[in-house]
């Protein structure tokens, strides 16, 4: 018998497989920023519907609603960056085709993982008073400090995931992680507040190599914990098109026919034969053959 | 035109620097490039104080020219420990805005009804954390009647009345500071928390202000001139933080002195 802890490596598809319809999935990364965007694709492909969708938004919320995937969405904001209003995302709330739409502030959506990572059911904070934040969601409410100050404070009710989905620049088998980039975002946070957390990476590697080893990784960039973490699989350029710094930054170019292609009925079902009809690896290839000819044309 | 004309640009700078000039050693936090630029010319003239970042997670040490990659690093600031400093109150953020309203209410989340909108923006972000916590400005490149509504359409950032009417919480640390635009400079201190005119910039009126903003500003007095940039502001701005001239693609160059 092993003495080591498990092996968690799985595949992209055996992850999203472990799903179900009208489950609560977080979403790690930023924005346009180390978003495991791998596992987006594959839930994309998969069966799933009704989800409900929580992550500091990019072109993974854009995606999903696109999709249909999506009943509920909890964010405090969707963008790109480089192109500011995400034009999936747009025409969902636009055209009212996300049926729940729970849209805080940051620092609520922090505190709320933050209350779910504690098994509490809400922490206090001022963030939301004298906003609309709690005009539009009537079921966030306030609480009264006990003590002499006697404050009305916003009750930040837990965001409590069923399942976490995060993208990492190296892991081991067992779902110890490392970021390299320069922010861990809320990774960790996504992890604890799930009851089950899944890791996809640019590579498995070693234990011994997630610190030290030729990056010479110092022990506090190891964020993920197995204890946190029940899968991991290596999906090489699995964030693309958000960055992944610095394994690999944004893809602008690709970003770009992504924006351009959503605001057109014609352009996006093009769009969605070319990259999004297959696997992964074809999806991967597409976008190899995409900067292909962007080259050839650039070289002309 | 010739080098020493100031355009309209530079003035908001100055503006936008002034802006950051009382805050002592805080963490500036300005959200685009002319409060970038503002920010990073207080902090090399009037507030050395002053704590900068790259605009992602590190703190300078220096005050590089915009989107400068490499300089001394003094600090990390992550998303997470941005959040902290919020709550913790040594922040001034400088937002952008959709909207701004008589009260000082701003919108970044929606425009029309938010359950149905006509448009969606990017959402409400950070507004109603900071504006509740930190001294917060605005930064409104282009001045309109589509900007400055008589009520925004959903309250991301929190205005003093609104403030106020929530509870002792939300008054506690709400400091709407400045809203600085292309036009002139307004605060939020006009009766019942109004937006108030402090400063029309030079080449503009009041009249041409109010022609141009959706509800009756306030005016206490005579309403002066925003200051000129110094000279040494003028060579800072040209040749250190902004040789590309990048200001002028946000606020369209207006001579505005010979």
């Amino acid at each position: 018998m092993s003495n080591k802890p498990r092996d968690k490596r799985m595949t992209i598809d055996e992850i999203v497989g472990t799903l179900e319809d009208g489950m609560t999935v977080g979403i790690g990364g930023w924005g346009p920023r180390r978003k495991p965007m791998a596992l987006v694709r594959a839930i994309l492909r998969s069966d799933l519907q009704d989800l409900t969708i929580v992550a500091w938004g990019g072109a993974d919320i854009g995606l999903l609603v696109r999709a249909g995937k999506v009943r509920r969405l909890i964010y405090a904001f969707v963008s790109m960056d480089s192109v500011p209003l995400e034009p999936n995302f747009s025409r969902a709330r636009q055209e009212g085709t996300v049926a729940e739409i729970t849209e805080i502030d940051e620092g609520m959506f922090q505190t709320g993982l933050l209350a779910a990572s504690q098994r509490l059911p809400f922490l206090p904070m001022r963030a939301g008073l004298g906003s609309d934040v709690l005009v539009n969601n009537p079921e966030i409410k306030t609480v009264t400090s006990p003590y002499d100050d006697g404050e009305e404070l916003v009750a930040v009710p837990a965001i409590n995931l069923d399942v976490a989905l995060v993208h990492m620049n190296r892991a081991d088998m067992h779902g110890n992680a490392t970021y390299l980039g320069p922010d861990p975002y809320f990774d960790d946070l996504f992890c604890m507040a799930a009851e089950r957390a899944y890791v996809s990476c640019e590579q498995i590697i070693d234990t011994a190599g997630l610190t030290g080893g030729p990056e010479n990784t110092p022990v506090q960039r190891l964020l993920l914990n197995r204890m946190m973490v029940s899968g991991v699989v290596e999906t090489p350029n699995g964030a693309h098109f958000t960055t992944c710094t610095p394994d690999y930054e944004r893809d602008e170019k690709f970003q770009k026919a992504y924006a351009t292609a959503a605001k057109d009925e014609t352009a996006w079902a093009e769009f969605e034969a070319r990259f999004l009809s297959g696997d992964e690896a074809d999806y991967q290839a597409a976008v190899q053959a995409f900067h292909n000819e962007e080259s050839v044309e650039e070289n002309r | 035109m010739t080098d020493n004309n100031v355009t309209r640009a530079e003035v908001c700078a100055a503006a936008i620097a002034d802006a950051f000039k009382d805050d002592g050693e805080i963490f500036g936090s300005p959200m685009g490039m002319l409060p970038t630029l503002g920010a990073r010319l207080a902090k090399l003239t009037s507030n050395p104080d002053l704590v900068i970042s790259d605009g992602e997670s590190l703190l300078l040490a220096g005050t590089p020219p915009l989107f400068a990659k490499a300089d001394v690093i003094e600090g990390w600031v992550p998303f997470r420990r941005v959040f902290e400093l919020i709550t913790y109150g040594k922040r001034h953020v400088m937002m952008g805005a959709t909207q701004v309203d008589r009260h000082g209410n701003q919108n970044i989340s929606a425009i029309g009804d938010f359950d149905r909108p006509k448009r969606q923006l990017l959402g409400v972000r950070g507004a109603p954390s900071n504006t509740v916590n930190n001294r917060t400005s605005y930064w409104v490149p282009k001045h309109s009647t589509r900007v400055f509504v008589e009520a925004v359409d959903t309250v991301s950032g929190v205005g003093p009345r609104n403030a106020r009417q929530a509870g002792a919480a939300a008054a506690k640390y709400n400091d709407i500071h400045r809203i600085v635009t292309n036009l002139a400079v307004l605060d939020v201190s006009g009766p019942d928390d109004t937006v108030r005119l402090v400063s029309v910039h030079p080449g503009v009126s009041v009249t041409e202000v109010q022609a141009v903003t959706g509800f009756e500003l306030a005016v206490t007095g005579e309403v002066p001139e925003t200051r000129l940039p110094t000279d040494e502001e003028l060579t800072l701005i040209r040749n250190v933080i902004d040789p590309k001239t990048l200001r002028d693609r946000e606020v369209p160059p207006v001579q505005v002195s010979a």
